[in-house]
């Protein structure tokens, strides 16, 4: 028992040494500009444009959801035209950035883990490699790149239909009075709450890129390599974006605030 | 060109090489000949960096590679084509794009010259027009045969083939051997085959060696090979199994 949980542990802790390692050579090789620019835009599009309809349907749903049951708890205390608030500020500093990520985790996570490895298993990295390119500086750094721009993209995306979705519910099916609501969510979603889910989306777009990455590039053999690598790809990228949220709002906070 | 001493790798328990000596000199053209399994492909990709030895040196023009980082190997690669046995082609790129990827960052070619080069590559290979097909499009002989474009298109120093002529038919079989021949005398190219079909090793060796139990069993010009006596390497020239492993 104890030393499946030593070897589990070591086994932990050596993922996490060449996930930072990795991470390194990423930055170094963005900083020494190796970035293959024709990559970078195609994978922008990818996970840019391609991931429109998810973040928007996870965005407007959220903010549905998020109002109108605000609004039966307020409603309580007649609190009523304080619901968008609520809903701002969630939508601005957690649920956006979070669930936007999430989102993207789950498509485009799983799309780089399934990509990678599959070519590492049909030795297209090391037919990369004899053709003297560095797998980092031609398959990580783009999606790395596309990743950190796309993703606070669609989290301004998510936050925006969000509100707007909730605001429709609040007026048009709630029957809350409109100026009331608009004056009081904006009085309350700042530039602050904008700022800490850009901020964390951002980090989120490369958590996404590197597991998907090394995950993709350390897979198993074959197939079943792949699937499990795919998987684990969604599973850990999912994890740490839920548990990093929780110390970038306790980090942010104070600092933003 | 090429100096390997007591090369060993192990995958988990298996010791797959198990001290490896030879040297091969530049332009000299080497075939290594062995069992399926025996570790052929595993050599061959020592000789380049892709895999680290667990023991011995691997020298490539004077410079032990085993220790070397991946950024440094990318310059001594640069030396290098490689024929994948599976092909390795890039499944998300047109033929045309596998062909020209090594130009990619080797600056300071015109996109014609490059197209020109792509063009000629793939005559040589035989295979005319087909630029613009995806891999997944190919029978697995072309496939071959576009990995074998890629790789010598740029003219490299030190060319390694991985069993390049197996799935061909015998015409295709017997151009690609030429076109190796033709490769290693063309601008002093070093070459190294790795082979199962005899009548190929026999023509685009100067020299065969054999991989056997981990280690090189035996090295000659092809026709010491052909002529040996020796019981192992014998059987694989003859090519007959032992009876019991036909007895089921
Ligand atoms: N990445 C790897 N992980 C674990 N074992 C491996 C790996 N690559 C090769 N092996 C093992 O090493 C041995 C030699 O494999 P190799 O591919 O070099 O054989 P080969 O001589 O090229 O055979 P063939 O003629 O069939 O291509 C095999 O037993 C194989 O199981
Ligand atoms: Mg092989």
């Amino acid at each position: 028992m104890q030393r499946t949980l030593t070897s589990w542990f070591s086994g932990w802790l050596q993922g996490l040494g060449a996930l930072a390692l990795l991470a390194r050579d990423a930055f170094v090789a963005v900083l020494r500009s190796r970035t293959p620019w024709r990559e970078l835009i195609y994978q922008v599009y990818f996970v840019g444009v391609k991931s429109q309809s998810v973040v928007l349907i996870t965005g407007a749903f959220t903010g549905m959801v998020l109002s109108a049951q605000t609004y039966f708890q307020f409603h309580k205390v007649k609190m009523d035209t304080a619901t968008l608030a609520v809903t701002g500020v969630s939508m601005c500093s957690e649920l956006g950035p979070v669930l936007a990520a999430l989102m993207v985790a789950g498509r485009v996570g799983a799309a780089i883990a399934a990509e990678l490895g599959s070519m590492r298993v049909t030795e297209q990295v090391d037919a990369l490699r004899t053709l003297a390119m560095h797998p980092v500086d031609y398959l990580v750094v783009p999606r790395l790149l596309a990743l950190h721009i796309a993703m606070p993209l669609l989290t301004l995306e998510a936050i925006a239909v969000g509100i707007g979705a909730g605001y429709m519910v609040c007026v048009y099916l709630l029957g809350i009075d409109s100026t009331y609501l608009w004056s009081n969510m904006l009085r309350y979603t700042d530039i602050p709450e904008l700022m800490t889910g850009l901020l964390k989306s951002f980090v989120f777009g490369g958590v996404i890129a590197l597991i998907g990455c090394y995950k993709g590039l350390c897979c198993g053999e074959g197939a079943e390599g792949v699937g499990r690598a795919t998987t684990e790809a969604v599973v850990y990228a999912s994890i740490t974006i839920l548990i990093s949220n929780f110390f970038m709002t306790m980090v942010l906070a104070p600092l933003l605030g | 060109m090429i100096e390997v001493s007591k090369l060993r790798k192990l995958f988990g328990t298996q010791t797959v090489l198990d001290g490896v000596d030879f040297s091969i000199e530049k332009g000299e053209s080497v075939v290594i000949i062995g069992r399926s399994g025996g570790g052929k492909s595993v050599l061959l990709k020592h000789l380049i960096g892709l895999l680290t030895p667990d023991g011995g040196e691997v020298r490539v023009a004077g410079q032990n590679i085993a220790n070397l980082t991946e950024r440094q190997l990318l310059k001594v690669r640069a030396k290098f084509g490689m024929l994948f046995q599976g092909a390795a082609l890039f499944d998300s790129m047109s033929v045309a794009e596998n062909v020209g990827f090594a130009f990619r960052n080797r600056a300071g070619l015109a996109p014609e010259e490059i197209n020109r080069r792509v063009t000629e590559a793939l005559a040589m290979v035989d295979l005319r027009g087909i630029e613009n097909k995806s891999p997944s499009e190919l029978s697995g002989g072309m496939k071959k045969r576009v990995g074998l474009a890629r790789a010598i298109v740029y003219q490299p120093e030190i060319v390694l083939y991985d069993e390049p002529t197996t799935g061909l038919d015998p015409i295709v079989a017997d151009s690609i051997d030429r076109l190796i021949m033709r490769v290693r005398d063309r601008l002093e190219v070093t070459s190294v085959v790795v082979t199962h079909d005899m009548r190929s090793a026999r023509r685009v060796g100067n020299r065969i060696l054999m991989l056997h139990q981990g280690r090189i069993y035996a090295s000659g010009s092809p026709e010491e090979i052909f002529a040996s006596q020796d019981p192992v390497v014998r059987q694989f020239v003859d090519g007959v199994a032992d009876p019991q492993e036909i007895g089921f």
